[in-house]
């Protein structure tokens, strides 16, 4: 395999389908309305550098006008509506965001980044499977496991990350609304626009006022809805320092608290492992969504006796992802989600090469505009090194080798993170083997970065606490 | 002539790694009885002694969180056979500390029935808890709960029942646990039970001494993973939840006025268990 690039000619998604409005308000109580404070903050594509929109940055006065909108809407509508008629109200918002798929698809890579083959394929997808797995699980909360007459919590305040904008969005708002929660989500600050869009779809669902609040903000923002009284029970995704400083604010509080959080995930190759298919995997495990994944498969453990074949085997694979615009359908690899993550990426490779470790890119043309960064392979790694231990969260993987298993085991465990881990092994009970040992909530074998609504998805130590997805997610939500 | 007999009294140290060791600190408190009349010098636990029993904890957490869940039933139920055995010793110390003959042996048998309620459920949790989730894709998707690690329990004044009830689901599952008591009597005599039980050496510590003191080493140890306080003075809890943010704990919180008595359900087995989602693949 020489590695060469084949020259493919552009194909890009149109951008017609997604009508972007200048300046967005706030959603609150099903309506549309100014912020009271005057701060805004502009969302960009990280493509271009373009301006996408204005959007309002929400003031503690306003957290409390969504809080109470979303406690009015729960006592007097959907608290006391039946889980059967709840149930038919996220069905609707499911086949919306199907019908829509395609325009939510295209507005998610333009304001994140993130390759059109992704939010199509995967973002999107999981995002409407989400809501309808939960919509079904509205009327049987009592065949749950939570005792016979399990109850919502109240009003649910929910901060979400910028790397799966609406991905995440669905994973907080189908369980809680499932359970009779009513929610107030404030999107990521880079990337709004979805969560803005997913506000008409609940006007078209004819969801009642309230219901579903959503607020715009940064970090002030975040923290008003966190540490306002008026909310039960509060979910984030995002970094651990935060997640840190929101357990420490919600302390003697008595909100319920979920955290998804960081993680530096092994992804440990045997040498029995099928290494085209492990590669692809490693590929999908680390170059996926920019590497922007909490759950990303950060550092690779080989066995030692394959792995310069492995190497050599990634580095051919890695010289034909293409890296480019995210609305064209043969990107793999968009752009980096912003200024201020390309810096972090730059500065922790950067420690990276400092501290000894080989830093490799194929040969890779980059946008002159916009955020971008080559995927990129760190050998010679050694656990001390900050990019062993530290979450990158960008496409730069960190190569380190194994001998035995409980070497393997070992070495996978050593992170106060415990997200996610990998095992690639043709041997059955060598996977169940491992995945036994690895201190970790979700363990792929001979896969990597599969999500699915049935699926609890959630972290051991730093990486946080709950889970979504599943039956198990209902837990978030129910007392 | 004959003289009355003298008895031989009772040293009450702490319980770590198996052992019965007096305090680092070389501190004690007096423990008397209900009529204040002096009982014995306790042990009286300092800030070394916690991160000594948090190694402890964490050296025993790797062979019993991986013994069958069978073999973990045997031997909580083996305690529960220790503790019948010693029934009346319970009855008088529970006596001593004020407690009426009717209700101090109607709590040494919840005890003792506590045991056996947890015992049952090592092997049953996880049937309950763990799933095997229909996704879309090649795979056969799975749930288990696996125990959370190192658990920090400050034990409820309930000196016997509520010390059983909140180590016992601790145990159950496969964690091991540090716990924090400020009753000697009959805590360190459980620990005795503990000790012949088979219970391996570590699995569980008790510290006596002021929770007040140890709380906060207890709540913001970085290799401790949760934290239950249900015996937390009420004026520290917030702190303590706060310190235990730190390596984000799994904090379970105090609940007013628990009736321990209650059936306990399942609430004090699941808030230490993490679940583990496993994708393994299908195919020929």
């Amino acid at each position: 395999m020489s590695g060469k690039l084949f020259e493919y000619a552009p194909a890009p998604e149109s951008r017609d389908i997604v009508d972007i409005r200048a300046t967005y308000g706030l959603f609150i109580g099903g309506e549309w309305v100014d912020s009271t404070g005057e701060d805004h903050h502009k969302s960009i594509n990280p493509a271009t550098e373009e301006v996408l929109a204005e959007v309002a940055f929400a003031t503690a006065e306003d957290v409390d006008r969504a809080v109470t909108a979303a406690r009015q809407a729960y006592d007097k509508v959907w608290g006391p509506m039946p889980g059967r008629e709840r149930a038919k109200y996220l069905f609707r918002i499911a086949r919306l965001i199907q019908e829509r798929s395609r325009e939510l698809a295209v507005l998610e890579s333009i304001d994140n980044g993130k390759p059109i083959r992704e939010s199509r394929d995967v973002d999107v997808p999981l995002v409407a499977a989400h809501f309808f797995y939960y919509a079904g699980w509205a009327d049987k909360l009592e065949h749950a496991g939570f005792g016979p007459a399990p109850r919502p919590l109240g009003v649910a305040g929910q901060v979400i990350p910028w790397n799966f904008p609406l991905l995440m969005l669905a994973w907080k708002i189908a369980p809680a609304l499932a359970c009779g929660n009513t929610v107030v989500l404030k999107p990521a600050e880079t990337t709004p626009l979805t969560a803005l869009l997913f506000a008409e779809i609940c006007r078209q669902a004819d969801l009642p006022p309230g219901v579903v609040n959503i607020i715009t903000g940064a970090g002030g923002t975040g923290r008003a809805l966190v540490e306002h009284q008026g909310v039960d029970k509060v979910a984030f995704t995002g970094s651990t320092d935060v997640g840190r400083q929101i357990a420490r604010s919600v302390a003697g509080t008595g909100k319920k608290l979920t955290l998804e959080l960081g993680g530096k995930a092994a992804n440990v190759v045997f040498d029995d492992a099928p290494l085209d298919q492990a590669v692809e995997g490693i590929v999908n495990g680390i170059f996926f969504n920019q590497g922007h994944v909490c759950c990303a498969g950060s550092r690779l453990l080989v066995q030692e006796s394959i792995a310069e074949e492995l190497l050599d085997r990634l580095k051919t694979r890695m010289a034909t992802l293409r890296v480019g615009d995210p609305l064209d359908k043969n990107t793999d690899i968009g752009a980096i989600n912003s200024a201020a993550q390309l810096d972090k990426i730059r500065e922790l490779s950067q420690a990276g090469e400092d501290e000894g470790a080989t830093r490799w890119s194929p040969p890779c043309e980059l946008p002159e505009r916009g955020f971008w960064f080559a995927p990129t392979v760190f050998t010679g790694v050694a656990a001390s090194h900050r990019i062993a231990r530290e979450e990158i969260f960008g496409p730069v993987l960190s190569v380190l080798t194994f001998r035995t298993p409980a070497e393997a085991i070992e070495k996978a465990n050593n992170t106060p993170y415990g997200l996610s881990a990998g095992v690639w092994t043709e041997k059955g009970s060598r996977i169940l083997w491992m995945a036994e040992r690895l201190r970790a909530g979700v363990v792929w074998a001979n896969t990597f970065n599969k999500f699915d609504p049935a699926s609890p998805f959630g972290g051991y130590k730093e990486s946080g606490f709950g889970r979504e997805g599943g039956r198990h997610g209902l837990g978030a939500y129910l007392k | 002539m004959s003289t009355e007999r003298v008895n031989v009294r009772k040293t009450y140290k702490l319980f770590i790694g198996g052992a019965f060791p007096r305090s680092e600190s070389g501190r004690s408190y007096v423990v008397t009885d209900a009529k204040g009349k002096f009982v014995a010098n306790a042990s009286r636990a300092s800030r070394k002694d916690v991160r000594d029993a948090v190694v402890a904890a964490r050296k025993a957490f790797g062979g019993w969180s991986s013994r069958t869940a069978y073999n973990r039933g045997q031997i909580l139920y083996r305690v529960a056979e220790m503790l019948e055995g010693r029934k009346a010793q319970f009855v008088d110390e529970l006596r001593s500390a004020g407690m009426g003959r009717a209700p101090a042996a109607a709590e040494v048998d919840a005890a003792i029935d506590r045991w056996v309620w947890y015992a049952g459920w090592t092997d049953k949790i996880g049937a309950v808890a763990g799933a095997a989730n229909p996704v879309s894709g090649p795979y056969f998707n799975f749930s288990t709960p696996e125990p959370t690690g190192v658990v920090g329990v400050l034990a409820p004044a309930s000196p016997l029942l509520g010390l059983v009830s909140v180590i016992a689901p601790v145990i159950a599952t496969g964690n091991t646990c540090v716990t924090v008591t400020e009753s000697p009597l009959p805590s360190i005599t459980l620990a005795e039970v503990l000790a012949t039980s088979d219970l391996p050496g570590g699995v569980v510590n008790l510290l006596t001494g002021q929770a007040a003191e140890l709380a906060p080493w207890l709540a913001s140890h970085m290799d401790v993973n949760a934290l239950d306080l249900a015996g937390a003075p009420a004026e520290l809890a917030t702190s303590l939840e706060q310190a235990a943010a730190e390596n984000l704990k799994r904090v379970l919180r105090p609940a007013a006025d628990t009736d321990w008595t209650a059936d306990p359900g399942t609430g004090r087995l699941t808030a230490f268990l993490e679940t583990k989602t496993v994708w393994h693949p299908v195919g020929v």
